[in-house]
């Protein structure tokens, strides 16, 4: 990995919450436009580690560097989509998506193309006008993923966003998030319990230890896309990172 | 259409239940020996009627409903404007609830009326006193509901909003602010009635004229037809403004309702 193509690194990353080591001195790159899946087994700090890695938490010791500066959000165009369903219930569809590009202060003819662009993207032009509350799971959570698009973030941070879905609407939103990860060239950093999530996903897989957590093993995942679930060398890879997240 | 049917059916509902309450009430003093001291609905309406056209004391009702609304609006916009500022102050500080709570607990309980004698040494027997009175009695509904609705943001969505570029002064605005009004509407329709209820014993002190005014002249001179036209007054203007509020709620919250 070239030192001038990296987005993000973190170096000795360290995370104490009282006497309870969750990260130990966890060092990694993150490459410009690298989708990077982070596993491990649950409870390991996956959450911990990314609330760390955007500052949500104050972190113990280490650094984070994007762009060869410290992590700063209102510098740094990062953002952030959470396990849990998080649209604003009184702004309607086409009002969450606008909200991070009004606070940018972009002109409203920017703003408007940006809107009707990402609205068009994941596929909800007909409900650009309701409120969260009259919307399905999978809908809210392509509102959720347009709002972090349109703000053409340099880093897009998932935590496990797709946890509460079916299986059919989490692949359909797996191949969505894809397409709009290739269209857009932003470096996303995904963290999932799923492994074949991961493997569908990934160019790369950070395997995490149980606490505290550590970086067991990284692996390189160059199967071409559209990637087959049922092909040998996926169920290779999904094999693999089985054997190094298995507890039992 | 099944929304218009649903309307309409309430309406019908609320309709019957008043009519049936009149009419229950009629029979009772008609047919009844409540009939020899409580006076029947016809009796009181008809005064009712009359007190459009003829003074009560110095005023026609209009002028009575005049003093009692300004009192009321007064009171309550400055008890829900400092109650939602107190109550989400409590809700996202732990140093404010920590301060205000245990002051504010050991003052909710106190019965509006238990002020009047202080409240009359502070500001006298003008108008100050009474907003007062009416400010206490509707306060504590607003700041309490503002307090639970600011403890119960999901911080889930401060964090979101963060992350989408919202500084920590405009987070109060643009999430808790927002995220608590259904809580806060709740808040503001309770302190409503309170209000009303207050203005009985905010017109105790020196009023020559308003709606609990005229309960309290009804109540000295014995006279109970004048009575019940202050209760059905009051009555009949609280439900209006409680409606006006619900409206305002539909509007200001539609996201929290399902059948939007």
């Amino acid at each position: 990995m070239s030192e001038e193509k990296v987005k993000v690194k973190v170096t000795h990353l360290t995370k104490k919450f009282g006497d309870l080591l969750v990260l130990d001195d966890i060092s990694f790159n993150v490459r410009e436009g690298e989708f990077l899946c982070i596993v491990g087994p649950t409870g390991c700090g996956k959450t911990t580690f990314l609330n760390s890695l955007t500052k949500l938490y104050d972190i113990t010791a280490g650094e984070i560097l994007v762009n060869g500066e410290p992590v700063d959000l209102k510098k740094h165009n990062i953002a952030y989509i959470f396990q849990e369903y998080s649209t604003f219930p009184w702004l309607k569809v086409e009002e969450n998506i606008r909200y991070g590009l009004k606070l940018k202060k972009l002109p409203e003819d920017v703003i408007r193309e940006r809107t009707d662009e990402v609205i068009r993207m994941v596929g909800l032009e007909e409900f650009r006008n309701y409120y969260p509350d009259q919307l399905s799971a999978s809908m809210l959570q392509r509102v959720v993923i347009a709002r972090a698009f349109a703000v053409k973030p340099e880093l897009l941070i998932m935590d496990e966003p797709y946890g509460q879905l079916d299986i059919s609407l989490r692949f359909k939103l797996e191949d969505e998030l894809i397409r709009l990860w290739q269209e857009t060239k932003t470096t996303v950093i995904f963290i999932t319990h799923n492994i074949e999530e991961a493997v569908y996903l990934s160019e790369r897989i950070l395997v995490l230890t149980n606490k505290p957590t550590k970086i067991k093993k990284e692996i390189v995942n160059t199967l071409p896309r559209p990637r087959d679930v049922t092909a040998p060398d996926f169920v290779e890879i999904r094999n693999h990172v089985t054997d190094l997240i298995k507890w039992w | 259409m099944k929304h218009m049917n649903e309307k309409m059916e309430k309406t019908l509902y609320a309709v019957l239940a008043i009519a049936s309450f009149f009419l229950a009430w009629e029979l009772l003093t008609a047919f009844t020996p409540a009939g020899e001291t409580t006076p029947g609905p016809v009796e009181v309406l008809r005064l009712l009627f009359t007190s459009f056209f003829e003074p009560i004391g110095k005023f026609t009702i209009y002028g009575h409903l005049y003093y009692s609304i300004r009192r009321v609006l007064v009171g309550y916009v400055v008890a829900t404007v400092l109650g939602i500022i107190v109550g989400i102050a409590m809700g996202t500080s732990r140093y404010a609830e920590a301060i205000i709570k245990p002051l504010f607990e050991l003052i909710r309980p106190i019965p509006p009326i238990a002020w009047i004698p202080l409240v009359i040494l502070w500001f006298g027997v003008g108008e100050l006193p009474k907003y007062t009175i009416i400010f206490i009695g509707s306060f504590t509904n607003v700041t309490l509901n503002a307090y639970t609705g600011a403890q119960r943001v999901d911080p889930q969505l401060i964090g979101c909003a963060k992350m989408l570029g919202t500084s920590d002064r405009d987070i109060f605005l643009r999430v808790i602010l927002p995220s608590s009004l259904p809580q806060i509407f709740a808040g503001m329709q309770v302190a409503l009635s309170t209000a009303w209820m207050a203005v009985l014993a905010a017109e105790m002190i020196g009023a020559q004229e308003g709606c609990g005014w005229i309960i309290l002249r009804g109540s000295d001179t014995t006279n109970i037809p004048l009575v019940l036209v202050g209760m059905v007054v009051i009555g009949v203007v609280g439900l209006l403004l409680a409606t006006i509020m619900r409206i305002a709620e539909r509007r200001l919250c539609a996201w929290n309702r399902m059948d939007v």
